[in-house]
């Protein structure tokens, strides 16, 4: 590298830039952290329920074969849309009934096809894990993703 | 070896090699079940086995920079290591640590328990005693070597190593973070993730890389050092902005699709300055090194760093792209390469410099090591390439055609089966390289001789 730029201006610049980089992005997340709880999510229906059902979601580590708003791993359907899947926006009630009854049904066994684990949940739990799975449906996500299919 | 303490590294090195074991093996596992959906569905289920791949292969890599700095920090500041007990206690606490987590795992030990459940946020799933088992680990870490530099010699290598380490803990401070917000989980969720992989640990990267450069070729220490600055600025100039590319579609403002596709695009350059640099250093230095082995993997680190990361990278992070690719297996192709390339290399590649001096041998098994790394380098390539494939008619058929998820993956079942082809070849890689490593040493002989201790 050219005599132009010594060693200790390498250097100041790499601290003074990197520093000026990260006080950008802090701001910046400063904003989104501000638009995450008053525009993008309602934190209104934000209920106990659903961060329950955010709790046993994470009890399972379900994102270690689904995705949710596309992060997790990619053995699953994308769950972040499973309740506008099921046309839980259109019909809450029937949504949430075929919803539980299929999770209760797992695993199927069914030769050659992936499998869910066995999980034992309680109605309630059932009822709350739906809550979040709902609740995620409604994130304001820049129109991702591209179709029902997840 | 110059410094006695060196040889902590030894034993960081060895846990490391062993967790790297498994973590391919478990990975075998995973892409077995992908074809054969029933193995083990009941016993041990994909999420497990999924868990312990990733998990095995962060504490390793981990453990592996951990041992570089332990190898790395006595002869650059010309200073033993502050306290051996430490270093020792730090690796026992991790190894505990990390048994803790695998039983918690494997057995689904105290469900839901806040303390001592699985957390079950990906690649973050530790039982909340694990993480501050590893929060107390790094401080113990961070207390020994820091000390060590400041008694020492300051160089810029150090200087960066530490600012990486340091970088590493202060960003794991935000797995403790777990809102019930979702979308704010995720915004710092990434923090660990993001600026770990692309920002810290590239620190870690290029003074590790650094470090095997100076006495590899033996180029002048001012250009060597010059050069380590200019490729960490780039890589955090752009690398912590690029944090935007996963902030496009959970939640977060609409002006990250554009701060995000343009950082993050720039995020190329310091993976294309380390190809640079590691290819300049080796064409102007003027030694020759007798392990050439370490100098393979040292040049096949940056190359494959380049490709994986910077290349498979840049493929799916601009926005209107990435709206399509995200979440399919283009990200878990890009995923492989890019941890294989930057960070599995760069442990293999210091190991493979360092394990001669720590015996006070010659550099031995040299060809085993190279025939490991050719296998394991195309093993990985091929397995990239077959889930890029896998990834792009995934795309196609869900994301453009709204074809349903199960269906879709029916189609990619070819792709799966090459994809566990690779991986048993990875397997069989792997094995080769800690044998050639620790396994017995043909052509080793004698004490290291005055020609190989590096005459800065
Ligand atoms: C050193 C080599 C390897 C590295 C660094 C590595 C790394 C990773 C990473 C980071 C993930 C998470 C993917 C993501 O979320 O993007 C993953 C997942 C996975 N890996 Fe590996 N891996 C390696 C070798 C293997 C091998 C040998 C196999 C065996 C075929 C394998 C099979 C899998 C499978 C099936 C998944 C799950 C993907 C999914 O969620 O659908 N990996 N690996
Ligand atoms: C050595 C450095 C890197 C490593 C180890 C790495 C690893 C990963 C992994 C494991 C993921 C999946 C995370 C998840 O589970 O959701 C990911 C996602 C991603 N990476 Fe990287 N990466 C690196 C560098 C880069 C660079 C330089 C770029 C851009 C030029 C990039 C672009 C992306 C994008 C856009 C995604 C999101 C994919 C999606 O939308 O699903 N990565 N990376
Ligand atoms: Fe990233």
């Amino acid at each position: 590298m050219s005599e132009l730029l010594t060693k200790s201006a390498a250097r100041n610049i790499f601290y003074g830039g990197s520093a000026f980089f990260f006080a950008i992005f802090i701001g910046l997340v400063a904003h989104t952290h501000y638009y995450a709880r008053t525009t993008s999510t309602d934190e209104s229906r934000l209920t106990a329920s659903v961060i329950n059902g955010k709790h046993i979601w994470e009890k399972h580590a379900c994102i270690n074969c689904h995705t949710i708003l596309g992060e997790g791993a990619y053995f699953a359907p994308e769950l972040g849309n499973v309740w506008l899947r099921y046309d839980g926006d259109k019909d809450p009630k029937s949504a949430r009934e075929a919803l539980k009854a299929w999770m209760i049904n797992q695993p199927t066994g069914i030769e050659g096809r992936r499998q869910m684990p066995k999980f034992v949940f309680t109605d309630k739990e059932l009822d709350d894990l739906i809550s979040f799975l709902e609740w995620s449906s409604t994130i304001k996500t820049n129109n991702w993703p591209p179709n029902k299919a997840g | 070896m110059k410094y006695q303490t060196q040889a902590i590294a030894k034993w960081y090195w060895i846990a490391a090699l062993a967790l790297f074991a498994v973590q391919v093996l478990a990975g075998l596992v995973a892409g077995y079940i992908y074809v054969q959906p029933n193995f083990l569905s009941e016993l041990l289920p994909f999420n497990i086995v999924r868990m312990l791949h990733s998990n095995a292969l962060i504490v390793w890599l981990l453990l592996g920079f951990f041992g570089a700095a332990y190898y790395i920090i006595p002869e650059e500041s010309e200073h033993e290591i502050h306290s051996p007990a430490i270093a020792y206690f730090q690796l026992i606490l991790l190894l505990v640590g990390t048994l803790g987590a695998v039983v918690t795992y494997i057995f689904n030990l105290f469900p839901g328990n806040p303390i001592f459940g699985m957390q079950g946020r990906e690649f973050l799933e530790q039982p909340l005693w694990v993480k501050l088992g590893i929060i107390v680990a790094a401080l113990a870490f961070l207390y020994n070597v820091t000390l060590t530099v400041l008694a020492g010699r300051k160089t810029a290598i150090t200087n960066i190593l530490l600012l990486g380490l340091w970088g590493i803990a202060v960003f794991f401070l935000f797995s403790l973070y777990n809102p019930g917000n979702l979308v704010l989980d995720k915004v710092y969720w990434w923090w660990v993730v993001h600026l770990w992989v692309e920002g810290v640990w590239e620190l870690v990267m290029a003074s590790v890389l650094a470090f095997i450069m100076l006495k590899l070729t033996g180029v002048d220490r001012e250009v060597i050092e010059k050069w380590l600055y200019v490729i960490v600025a780039t890589a955090l100039f752009s690398g912590v902005l690029g944090t935007g590319h996963h902030y496009y579609w959970i939640g977060a403002p609409y002006y990250w699709t554009w701060i995000g596709s343009i950082f993050s695009s720039l995020e190329v350059i310091p993976f294309f300055a380390m190809v640079l640099f590691t290819f300049m250093m080796v064409w102007k230095g003027k030694r020759n090194h007798p392990n050439k082995a370490a100098l393979l993997w040292a040049l096949g680190c940056s190359t494959l760093a380049f490709f994986g990361a910077g290349v498979w990278g840049f493929m799916h992070t601009l926005h209107p792209v990435n709206y399509y690719s995200h979440g399919t297996q283009v990200t878990a192709a890009h995923g492989h390469l890019a941890f294989f390339g930057a960070y599995v290399s760069l442990n293999l590649a210091i190991m493979t410099y360092a394990f001669p001096h720590i015996f006070g041998v010659k550099p031995y098994n040299q060809v085993l090591n190279m025939v490991s790394f050719w296998l394991l380098s195309g093993a990985m390539a091929f397995m990239t390439f077959v889930l890029t494939f896998a990834g792009a008619v995934q795309t196609h058929l869900q994301r453009v055609m709204g074809m349903s998820y199960m269906e879709v993956q029916d189609q990619l079942a070819l792709f799966y089966w090459m994809r566990l082809g690779a991986g048993l070849a990875v397997v069989i890689g792997a094995l080769l390289f800690i044998y050639a490593i620790l396994g017995p040493k043909k052509e080793a002989t004698g004490l290291e001789g005055a020609a190989l201790q590096p005459a800065e």
